[in-house]
């Protein structure tokens, strides 16, 4: 039997859909992050570098996998957005820009409070560091460009070109800043090291990892929800469930 | 047509003298503007010279993007010219390169003085020169996609900043890296080619994702 896929491009459909499927990931959101966060806590062995401090990692590691991850999946869909026209993949664009900022701002956050007790300081302009920031200035500026725009097609098209044009740019600046960093910055700090994890320190690492996509997804969904009852407000459905009682 | 439209920038510029010399001072006054924060200290500003004039080059190409498009936008130009059977890149091109001949040009020419004035040495003002000459037209031709995304918008002109800086990033770390380059008596070929790569993919790209954000602006 063939899926009409299709069928869940309509913002409508595509409603409902997320309305069953928001429960689920939230659930499973919360199951991973407790184990994640009890492995990290109490099960991964304290490190004989860095002791106690290296659990920040369960934190910082994935919410900086999440960030740059997040914007290329929102470019993707924009992108989708923009050749096909179709409106629901604009909206998932705009719903996903706020929680790639958000994981953006932890991981600079969590990285600096990391940084002090290893480093000695709170922020190095180190090549990660500050391509991070930079991601996160492109997350803004996304953010900023659509809410200048009145008219949502223009908002959704002009936030399209910005996040693809700022996708091309991210091999560009993430390899530039390298260059700078190695040019010149002396050994004095180095970020590059990895050592070899323990077992249990990678599995707390991994299930944070995908508590952060379940958590992701669930808000996404959330978000394009509210976004679909905005801009469909107009409509005979969303009226209709007005009517029912199910949105206030 | 890419002739047509540069010289009919260029004849506007030519009447509109202030536009042109406002950019250009802008630009004078922020690199003046360092000694007097940090200190008239030499061997300090000698070092920290490239990334200044580098910086400031920066801030005034964004600052006179707002005019590429927007004289056009309020007259109704713009308009005729997306309608005529005239390729809209070329259109485009032909604007940000005569963006670049009346607000690059200047500041390209006008960097060896301030470079004197933070006593670099010869070969540095050459590269620097050099750098800005390469550099400023990128800067012009990604601005203009900044630009045309911005055209008509409430508090465009800060927004254009948020958009276009990140992007200007690159071009800033070679350009200023080049002089440094050049000053530290390390080879500097690889900072001006990779502005020279970044020239050209800009020449390709940048018009066409810029007329493809006109269209949206004008729809």
């Amino acid at each position: 039997m063939a899926i009409n896929w299709f069928k869940y491009s309509s913002p409508a459909s595509f409603y409902s859909l997320a309305g069953k499927m928001i429960p689920f990931f939230t659930v499973i959101a919360i199951i991973l992050l407790a184990a994640g966060l009890y492995v990290g806590f109490f099960v991964a062995p304290t490190d004989f570098q860095q002791g106690e401090a290296y659990r920040i990692i369960f934190i910082h590691v994935p919410a900086a996998w999440m960030s740059m991850f997040l914007y290329v999946v929102m470019a993707f869909w924009a992108g989708i957005g923009l050749a096909f026209n179709t409106r629901l993949s604009a909206m998932f664009a705009s719903a996903i820009a706020p929680t790639g900022a958000m994981f953006t701002f932890i991981a600079l956050w969590t990285g600096s409070l990391w940084g002090k007790p290893m480093w000695g300081t709170w922020w190095v302009w180190d090549a990660r560091l500050t391509s991070e920031l930079i991601l996160l200035f492109l997350y803004i500026g996304f953010m900023s460009l659509q809410a200048a725009i009145d008219d949502p097609r223009r908002a959704d098209k002009a936030g399209a070109i910005i996040a693809l044009v700022g996708v091309v740019n991210i091999p560009i600046i993430y390899f530039s800043v390298q260059w700078w960093n190695t040019l010149h910055q002396g050994a004095s700090v180095s970020v590059n090291q990895a050592p070899s994890m323990a077992t249990t320190m990678l599995a707390g690492m991994l299930i944070m990892v995908f508590a952060s996509w379940m958590y992701s997804i669930a808000v996404i969904l959330k978000r394009t929800r509210i976004i679909i009852l905005e801009r469909e407000s107009h409509t005979a459905w969303v009226a209709g469930l007005q009517k029912k009682g199910t949105v206030s | 047509m890419l002739i047509w439209i540069i010289k009919r920038d260029l004849l506007l510029a030519v009447r509109r003298q202030s536009d042109v010399l406002t950019t250009l001072f802008f630009f004078i006054i922020v690199v003046s503007l360092f000694p007097l924060s940090v200190g008239p200290e030499m061997n300090l500003l000698r070092t920290m010279a490239p990334g200044i004039v580098w910086v400031a080059a920066l801030l005034a190409s964004m600052l006179s993007l707002g005019r590429m498009f927007s004289n056009d936008y309020i007259d109704g130009t713009l308009e005729q010219m997306l309608l005529s059977p005239q390729s809209l890149s070329l259109l485009v091109l032909g604007k940000a390169l005569a963006h670049w001949l009346v607000t690059g040009i200047p500041l390209v020419l006008m960097a060896p003085v301030l470079g004197i004035q933070y006593d670099l040495p010869g070969d540095a003002l050459a590269i620097l020169t050099i750098s800005l000459l390469l550099g400023t037209p990128v800067l012009s031709l990604i601005g203009a996609i900044g630009a045309a995304l911005t055209l008509g918008l409430r508090g465009g002109g800060v927004l254009v900043s948020l958009l276009v800086l990140p992007l200007y990033i690159p071009i800033l770390i070679f350009g200023a890296g080049a002089v440094e380059a050049s000053m530290a008596g390390v080879g500097f070929d690889a900072h001006l080619s990779l502005i020279g790569a970044f020239l050209l993919v800009s020449l390709v790209f940048a018009p066409w994702a810029a007329a493809s954000s006109l269209k949206v602006s004008l729809e």
